[in-house]
């Protein structure tokens, strides 16, 4: 139960936290990627408000513990080396972003908006991802 | 810099760092957005429930906060450039095992190489792409 209920909340604060900072309006978005017309550094201080709170708490609350509250095994990614793949999926990442200024927290946020070239992109962007998993990668561990 | 906002961008980050902190210490999952959904594209046992119930929390937040609904957000443009771009998000955050969120927030908390080289590849060639569009 505590799993599920905190999985729940943190989803909320997740989508508030894009909501209140705009990370949802693509025009914000590429103001940041956009760095010769008027600047808008807004995205970096995102980063910034959120590693703030979750480095602090993860380097003093989380770090030492193996298990969550709930009991869960605390599950990180199994990999530490940098690879082609690490480099390419980064790269074709970085191409869809610039494109239209969707990554999918924002994109998923919004899907209740009803628009359909958000439904078109989140639609192939789970094509994408399967065919990555079940076609491209030699690991197949997430 | 006329449209910057940098109280409610600290504020709005602060809260995904909340959320993040929330379902690590208590659920002891990585809130990397694009690992969450894809675990439901591919469900496994006793794994997709938690998966359900974040994404639903983050649509909930979208009709709680966000209440004009029929145009919030600026999303317009041909639909092939966002099948193309939905395309290469799913694919490269599958391929680099994260997106803005796991490797930009988390993985940069950590001080984890490979997220701090993603995170700076996927940003620029972000750029790239704006300045040549």
């Amino acid at each position: 139960m505590l799993k599920l209920f905190s999985a729940f909340l943190s989803g909320v604060l997740f989508g508030t936290g894009m909501i209140i900072s705009e990370m949802i309006n693509p025009d914000k978005v590429i103001g940041f990627l956009d760095i010769t017309r008027q600047w808008d550094p807004s995205l970096a201080f995102v980063i910034l408000g959120a590693l703030l709170v979750f480095a602090s708490c993860y380097h003093f609350l989380i770090k030492q513990r193996n298990y969550s509250l709930s009991g869960d095994k605390i599950t990180w990614s199994n990999q530490t080396k940098v690879d082609r793949q690490l480099i390419i999926g980064a790269i074709l990442f970085g191409l869809g972003w610039g494109l239209v200024g969707l990554c999918p927290g924002p994109a998923l946020t919004t899907i209740g908006s009803g628009s359909l070239p958000l439904l078109y992109f989140i639609t192939s962007m789970s094509i994408g991802m399967l065919l990555a998993d079940k076609v491209f990668k030699k690991n197949h561990s997430i | 810099m006329e449209n910057f906002t940098p109280w409610s961008s600290l504020l709005g980050g602060a809260l995904l760092g909340c959320s993040a902190v929330i379902l690590l210490l208590f659920a002891g999952k990585v809130a990397g957005i694009s690992g969450i959904f894809s675990g439901i594209l591919q469900p496994r046992k006793n794994d997709l429930l938690w998966r359900l119930l974040f994404i639903g929390g983050m649509v909930l937040s979208f009709f709680i906060f966000s209440p004009e609904l029929t145009s919030p957000v600026s999303i317009s443009g041909a639909s092939s450039l966002y099948i193309i771009a939905g395309l290469l998000v799913g694919l490269g955050t599958r391929l680099g095992n994260g997106c803005t969120s796991g490797h930009g927030i988390i993985g940069i908390a950590r001080i984890s190489t490979r997220s701090i080289l993603a995170t700076c590849l996927f940003i620029s060639t972000a750029m790239i792409v704006v300045l040549l569009k």
